[in-house]
């Protein structure tokens, strides 16, 4: 994951304006223009026709268009209002059995055609190098369909002045309640995306996603302490609609802390936040050791998209992102015999289709239908995220649907599905479970985070941390981080609640790839109970 | 688009500000063109071209500002930019912080140009992946790598007559090499203005050469070591320490910097007093562009950071100088910090028990507070004792703040160049040996 982009962006200037993957500032009424279909058919066609006719043996092509815009704030003032957008043409073709890649921002049918054919002198240049063919799973064409994310409202279509009002509502309740700063910012999304392939398939789909994270400060001048509480809301494939609080959303967890599902009540979570943040000023350090750990969904989605979000992305398995991201502990021979990942309460699946989740569309970026499938089933390794080109080496007829680029100048590679833990099959509510913890600890929120390149040995912190003894929440401690070493970590799980409390988290900036490419994913969960795991103390001094 | 010549910048900027009806106008005319081969397994995966050039202007109606970028240049694009940041200024709410563009500075141009980087070929860039898969291949090692070289491009201008207009070039290669049983694992990274003094064939030597010695790895039990650590391992650490020195942070009381009731740092001694980092457009080892973007083309200086031990510069923004009677300057672009003139070979000959970290990896805070980070060392972790390499060891996780490693400092070797991949900086980075670095436990990953 890497936030780097964001944090640059939110710092402004004329230089962020400049940030390619962010393309163009435009006014905020064309965020509400689509370009029309027969348009992009016709561009479609033209770059297909051109690279067949070139020698193609395959091709596909991605017309997109990608709107962003910002809202950033901090106390009672607005730092930024920008929108961008940034449109073009990807264009991938095989030729002598290899893979090319040419993009383009001219969207004329010469422009295009012109690009595919660019992609095709690529592919045949580097066929030379190729030690062995493509070998690409087959999609049926679909023909003409379109997929939009079920928003209800546009989150494009809502006024500048709402937001900014909404954003400045939120500051003066953290500050009310005692904050000494906030930083709070609305980050919306819209992927306009049209696929098109020589396998038959014209797909128009219309993604949306909306990220409104806040960042509240307490500063205790006299001792010279600081301490941060982060917002608990998730980003998610949803429009403005979950900015408008609904009840039903709220969960009061054991102890009192209050998260949210999906709708967030970002005013009263800056009001917790600021009381949080001064409260995490006098909380007792923890004393490191081992502890039974009760993590929330909105801490345990980090700990899943480290751990086996990315060690079963089969690319990393093989070693294609060796000199980047790494490898993975999960080799093919772990597959074949059915590894013991987790203990048997744990059953990870991967998906793009659970609703609201960042990573749901109606096929993927190229071409596939999107679907649901285990990666752990009761404990046991069983499957890896794979693209088409992928799909033989584990012996799957068809590809799950992982292909995404995270624009139309960025050439599709395989990218990590949601990747959630399923609920537990027994009735169990995050009060029951606290029930029988005698020496433990509970995690909510997700803080610093660190992996190594094989997905073994993990860091994790946390936003709030409570002290569990015999059963009840006694109060606040601090300083908080666990290691863990994956397969033991996901070994000591033995008890995971019911669906009732399944609720997701996700992050903006999964990054991979060189050059680096960023795409948005969510994971989802009950809370989940590990036993025995090793908690450090994070206190230091500077003297 | 292509690398504009200054006479060609100056003209579309002229012709911008020319245009504005706002009270001011600020204006950036940026364009590179990025070259890159990526491979794995000891095959080319990728590799591709990337040119993309973009205008961004800036207009302000009082204190109400609005912002639009376009990559077309044509008259009736410009046109088009300038009205459309006219627009957003118009409905912008009133920004109680907006500084007025600055006014015509001096630039002193820095050599950030190199005609044979930018002269680089798709060839170049294949023959490169061909040295280090061939010998990869012969020895039973498998590369996985990425070079990526690029010139571009910047200019700046203002409705107060400011001017700017410089050309930069840079390589960056990283390749990865493993034993083929997976049980060794070496790197190597270059950072260079110019290509020339790029030589592939030496550098995949040191990744072989440190996969084949990685392939046994010892466990050590976690602790406190002394660390050698190469500029690459160090680079990050520091790298992170370094956005703790934002002023209003400080003044704020959120970052190291911040004085206990209230106040900053400034002017105290927090390092060992062998720790000296400036920064300094015009080094000739890592020079960049002689002004800061982010902060509205304020020039960049030759500012001491940390000197002997001493901070002795904290990063005002314009705003906040203002407000804190101080000067504001550019955001420094590189970091060069003086060493000895030891590699980190003889580093290694003097040390009597200690752990050579190639690199470290997936840096993350845990508390800004006390800047205390975590991450893991990766592709080549070794054993020392008696001034000998003795065993590799596998991978630890480290728990450290570089404010305490700073102070922990028993011996500084001979900077070299490192960005890109292991710093946001340019950076002159020596290696360290360091005392009691805290290692909280074993990583299994090779």
């Amino acid at each position: 994951m890497d936030r780097r982009d964001f944090l640059q962006f939110a710092g402004a200037g004329l230089g962020a304006l400049l940030l390619p993957v962010y393309g163009r500032a435009i006014a905020a009424e064309e965020l509400l223009t689509t370009v029309d279909v027969a348009t992009k058919k016709r561009l479609a066609d033209a770059a297909l026709e051109a690279a067949k006719a070139d020698g193609a043996t395959y091709c596909d092509v991605r017309i997109g268009r990608y709107l962003r815009q910002f809202v950033v704030t901090r106390e009672d003032r607005v730092e930024n209002v920008v929108n961008t957008e940034s449109s073009g043409v990807g264009i991938r073709v095989i030729a002598n059995g290899t893979w090319g890649f040419a993009a383009t921002s001219d969207t004329t049918t010469a422009g295009v055609a012109k690009a595919a054919r660019q992609a095709v002198t690529i592919a045949k240049a580097n066929s030379r190098l190729q030690a062995k063919p493509v070998e690409l799973a087959p999609v049926k064409g679909v023909g003409e369909v379109s997929w939009k994310t079920p928003i209800e409202k546009n989150s494009m279509a809502v006024p500048i002045k709402d937001k900014v009002d909404l954003l400045l509502a939120v500051n003066a309740a953290a500050m009310k309640a005692g904050a000494s700063f906030i930083n709070s910012t609305l980050f919306l999304v819209n992927e306009q995306k049209y696929f098109a392939s020589t396998d038959g398939s014209y797909i128009d789909q219309d993604v949306h996603r909306i990220w409104a994270p806040m960042t509240v400060t307490a500063v205790d001048k006299e001792s010279g302490k600081f301490r941060i509480r982060q917002g608990l809301s998730d980003p998610r494939g949803m429009g403005f609609e979950y900015l408008t609080p609904k009840a039903a959303d709220k969960v009061t967890l054991p102890g009192g802390a209050v998260v949210y599902g999906n709708s967030y009540d970002m005013v009263e979570d800056a009001v917790a936040a600021a009381r949080q943040a001064k409260e995490k000023l006098k909380a007792r350090s923890v004393k490191p050791g081992k502890y039974d750990l009760m993590l929330d969904p909105s801490h345990l989605w980090l700990t899943i998209h480290e751990s086996v979000g990315h060690p079963l992305e089969l690319d990393r398995v093989l070693g294609y992102e060796a000199n980047y991201a790494g490898t993975s502990f999960a080799t093919l021979d772990k597959w074949k015999e059915k590894f013991q990942y987790g203990s048997e309460k744990v059953t990870l699946f991967a998906d793009k289709i659970q609703p609201t989740s960042l990573g749901a569309v109606g096929y993927d970026d190229e071409g596939v239908k999107t679907q649901r499938w285990d990666l752990v089933s009761k404990g046991k390794l069983v499957n890896y995220q794979v693209i088409r080109d992928q799909a033989h080496i584990l012996g799957l007829k068809e590809s799950q649907g992982c292909c995404y680029a995270d624009s139309w100048s960025s050439v599709q590679f395989q990218r990590m599905a949601n990747v959630s833990l399923a609920p537990g099959e027994d009735k169990l509510s995050p009060a029951d479970m606290i029930k029988d913890i005698e020496n433990g600890i509970y995690i909510i929120g997700d803080g610093s985070f660190s992996i190594d390149q094989q997905r073994y040995n993990a860091q994790f912190g946390g936003q709030l941390f409570y002290e569990i003894k015999n059963g009840k929440v006694t109060e606040m401690i601090e300083d908080v981080a666990y290691q863990i070493r994956t397969p033991e970590f996901w070994n000591a799980c033995t008890a995971v609640c019911d669906k009732s409390d399944y609720r997701m988290g996700g992050s903006f900036f999964d990054g991979k790839g060189q050059p680096g490419q960023v795409s948005a994913v969510s994971h989802g969960s009950s809370t989940a109970r590990f036993n025995g795991i090793n908690v450090i103390n994070t206190a230091r001094s500077l003297g | 688009m292509g690398i504009f010549t200054e006479q060609e910048a100056k003209t579309i900027l002229d012709k911008v500000i020319k245009l504005s009806k706002a009270d001011e106008c600020s204006a950036s005319l940026s364009g590179s063109i990025t070259g890159n081969i990526r491979y794995a397994l000891n095959s080319v995966s990728t590799s591709g071209i990337v040119d993309d050039t973009q205008l961004a202007v800036q207009v302000a109606f009082g204190k109400r500002v609005g912002a639009a970028t376009i990559n077309e240049f044509d008259d009736a694009s410009l046109e088009k930019v300038v009205r459309r940041a006219e627009e957003l200024a118009r409905l912008a709410p009133e920004n109680p912080e907006f500084m007025p563009a600055i006014e015509k500075q001096e630039y002193k141009p820095s050599e950030t140009f190199s005609a044979k980087t930018a002269a680089i070929t798709p060839d170049y860039r294949a023959e490169v992946a061909a040295a280090c898969i061939e010998p990869c291949k012969k020895d039973k090692l498998v590369a996985a790598g990425f070079l990526s070289d690029n010139q571009s491009f910047t200019a700046i201008a203002n409705s107060k007559g400011n001017w700017g207009y410089q050309k930069s070039a840079g390589v960056d290669f990283t390749c990865t090499v493993r034993t083929d049983d997976g049980r060794g694992s070496g790197w190597v990274a270059r950072n260079l203005r110019d290509v020339e003094a790029f030589d592939a064939k030496k550098e995949i030597a040191i990744a072989m050469d440190k996969a084949k010695r990685s392939a046994e790895a010892k466990a050590l039990e976690p602790g406190k070591y002394t660390v050698i650590l190469e500029p690459a391992a160090s680079a990050g650490l520091i790298s992170f320490m370094m956005f703790g020195f934002d002023a209003r942070q400080s003044d704020e009381g959120r970052s190291f910097l911040s004085k206990k009731g209230g106040g900053n740092k400034l002017g105290e001694k927090l390092f060992d007093e062998r720790v000296t980092i400036y920064s300094d457009p015009w080094d000739k080892d890592a020079a960049v562009v002689p002004w800061d973007l982010q902060n509205d083309g304020l020039p960049r200086e030759r500012l001491d950071i940390i000197n002997k031990g001493k901070v002795e510069y904290l990063q005002y923004s314009r705003y906040w100088a203002e407000q804190k009677k101080k000067k504001a300057n550019g955001l420094p672009g590189n970091l060069i910090m003086l060493g000895g003139d030891k590699s980190t070979a003889e580093l290694v000959k003097s040390t009597k028990k200690g752990i050579l970290v190639t690199r470290t990896w997936y840096i993350r805070l845990v508390d800004p507070q006390t800047v205390l980070l975590t991450g893991l060392t990766r592709d080549g972790t070794f054993y020392i004792e008696d001034g000998e390499i003795k065993h590799p060891i596998k991978n630890f996780r480290f728990n450290e703040s570089p404010v305490i490693m700073l102070n922990n400092i028993e011996e500084l070797g001979k900077p070299v160049r490192v960005g890109d991949d292991e710093s946001p900086f340019v950076m002159m980075i020596p290696p360290m040996k360091i005392r009691d670095f805290t290692f909280t436990s074993l990583s299994d990953a090779v």
